[in-house]
């Protein structure tokens, strides 16, 4: 069974269809890529599928669980963490913290054992710390665990953004155009680290991206989308050489 | 590295309260020798409520980033609702004991107003909660105005009309008489109970900040679709740290009101410029930065007394130094130059931090 399933997804804002029909399977494990022109409704799809917009009609199914019209904080609860386009740091709080924040629904303690710093409060900070400054270490952002998350450098960001969406312990990852703004030698590091992500903690992860290098070098399977439709589906090479996807990228 | 952090947000930690600590044995000191003239000695419990309504509205500020222009109501509502408890029970319970009552009363009271007013409100986004909050605190002040409150064997009578409608026996005990307010209130704080206060203020504050849930409320400060997307339920923490902020500044109203023998709810401790100085003190002491507001705090109180001796240059002085204060604080020059002067004096005790 796969582990994300949507079902003839659609939205439209006012009189414009930005989303129709729209179908994907992905499998667990899978390192799937979501590309098409600007504007084909790539990020609204991930905003459907993260609860930021409901779909007009049709299901959204996360292994075998329905997820259609819940909320995103009940989504991430169920197992889909994403990044964002434009990245989304708590910038006046420290890399350390901003890990911590992804960590907050798997390790509790209530405000007033927080305030009158009871034992757990301790047992539980320490657990975090270890957890956080774990995942920090396979990002490669240990050093930075003091910085204000605003002061890293943009390739440090992106990666942040990540290490804290893998805090949550989803099942699938969402990236939102990971490779955006990044030299050719920053995207290939990327590229890497998308992969040992994956590997390391067995990871299913659907991504959008522009840059086709990174598209055809790590995604096993694609789908293609323009004005909001499927205009191709299936492996990568397959998908890339289909002349129709050509034309929409490069027009005719 | 993980182990410097923690050391150094304790060591922050620690500073403040010593700092907190060190005015009140210098105040001492300086009473006890005879140092400190009588208007200043009336201002020291004064001086505890607005350090602590700052640290108060910081929270909202600073740490919840939302903006709140009715901390003064908060102040109000836990002023009223524990003048009327001490007055009424002022026999019955032992000053200490009912002291004690009355701040946690105080803080219930504002912080179930508080709670009220942030459950529409936070739901929203934007600056709903500074126009609601402005609101709020003119309502609060004209109804505490209008209302009439007594208490005898029948038990209690209230009105809104005037004080013979209240139809109470002859040994009826009048609490709140309108637009005079609360008279008789047993004068029980004092500046040693206002420091006490203050540090605790600064226990919950400053643990709160550095918990899990101060961390959810910071993550919604600085990007609410980001702290939605790992999973912090926005509202819910909203309405925490605001009915906090709210109910510490209800302890703070305690404070005052026990602080004076007739209470009322004028524009001038209770209306919106007392919400807006309170601000001030706030954005002079830097948005988040709790040492910061008690410094301001003090300072911005203390010195329209000390200058009281330059008669009408008073007001041009104040204003200058507000202007100072700002710049020192948030000119990206002066940042720079802070910055600067911070690292040669920590590069000249230890080199090796340089890098």
């Amino acid at each position: 069974m796969a582990l994300l399933e949507t079902k003839n997804l659609g939205i439209s804002f006012g009189g414009l269809r930005a989303v129709n029909a729209f179908d994907i399977s992905v499998e667990k494990g899978q390192l799937y890529g979501l590309i098409g022109p600007n504007g084909a409704g790539k990020t609204t799809i991930f905003n459907l599928l993260t609860g930021v917009y409901q779909p007009d009609e049709g299901a959204i199914l996360l292994d075998g669980v329905n997820l259609t019209g819940k909320k995103t904080i009940d989504i991430c609860k169920a197992g889909i963490a994403r990044t964002f386009q434009n990245i989304r740091l708590f910038g006046d709080m420290t890399v350390l913290d901003n890990v911590k924040v992804g960590l907050h629904n798997h390790y509790t303690y209530s405000t007033l054992e927080g305030i009158l710093r009871f034992p757990r409060y301790h047992k539980v900070e320490k657990e975090m710390n270890e957890k956080a400054m774990e995942l920090l270490k396979v990002f490669g952002l240990e050093e930075y665990a003091d910085y204000k998350a605003e002061n890293l450098p943009y390739g440090q960001q992106r990666k942040l953004e990540i290490a804290r969406a893998m805090a949550t312990a989803p099942k699938l990852l969402l990236l939102d155009e990971p490779a955006a703004g990044m030299n050719p030698n920053e995207t290939k590091e990327l590229m890497d680290m998308i992969g040992f992500v994956r590997d390391h903690f067995d990871m299913t992860i659907l991504l959008i991206e522009h840059d086709m290098k990174l598209v055809s070098g790590i995604c096993e399977k694609l789908t293609v989308l323009n004005f909001g439709e499927v205009l191709a589906q299936g492996d990568t090479q397959d998908v890339l050489s289909n002349p129709e996807v050509i034309t929409a990228y490069l027009g005719s | 590295m993980k182990k410097i952090k923690i050391n150094k947000t304790m060591k922050n930690d620690m500073i403040t309260y010593g700092m907190v600590i060190l005015a009140y044995i210098v105040v001492q000191l300086l009473i006890s020798s005879g140092h400190v003239s009588s208007l200043i000695r009336g201002l020291l419990v004064p001086f505890c409520t607005y350090v602590i309504v700052a640290i108060a509205l910081n929270l909202t500020v600073g740490i919840l980033g939302e903006l709140s222009l009715g901390h003064a109501g908060f102040m109000c509502v836990g002023a009223f609702s524990s003048a009327v408890f001490s007055l009424a029970y002022k026999d019955a319970i032992p000053g200490g004991l009912r002291f004690f009552l009355a701040i946690l009363i105080g803080a219930a009271a504002a912080a179930l107003v508080g709670f009220l007013v942030g459950i529409p409100v936070l739901r929203l986004r934007g600056d709903y909660l500074a126009i609601v909050t402005l609101a709020f605190g003119e309502i609060i002040k004209n109804i505490i105005n209008a209302l009439y409150l007594g208490v005898d064997s029948n038990g209690i009578h209230f009105t809104m009309k005037d004080a013979l409608s209240l139809n109470m026996e002859e040994d009826g005990l009048m609490l709140i008489k309108g637009a005079q307010g609360v008279t008789g209130t047993p004068n029980d704080s004092n500046f040693t109970i206002g420091v006490v206060l203050i540090l605790i203020t600064l226990f919950i504050v400053l643990n709160f900040i550095h918990s899990r849930t101060g961390r959810a409320v910071m993550s919604i400060r600085d990007n609410r679709i980001a702290a939605e997307s790992v999973g912090i339920n926005v509202t819910k923490y909203k309405l925490i740290a605001f009915t906090i902020s709210a109910s510490i500044a209800g302890v703070a109203g305690v404070l005052y009101a026990h602080n004076l023998s007739t209470l009322n709810a004028l524009p001038k401790n209770f209306g919106y410029n007392m919400s807006i100085l309170i601000l001030v003190f706030v954005v002079l002491g830097g948005i988040g930065n709790i040492r910061g507001s008690i410094i301001a705090a003090v300072l911005l109180t203390l010195l329209p007394e000390v200058l009281r001796g330059l008669s009408d240059y008073r007001m041009l002085i104040y204003a200058i130094v507000l202007i100072a204060m700002m710049i020192f604080n948030w000119s990206p020059n002066a940042i720079f130059f802070r910055k600067r002067l911070k690292q040669r004096i920590t590069a000249g005790r230890k080199p090796e931090k340089e890098a």
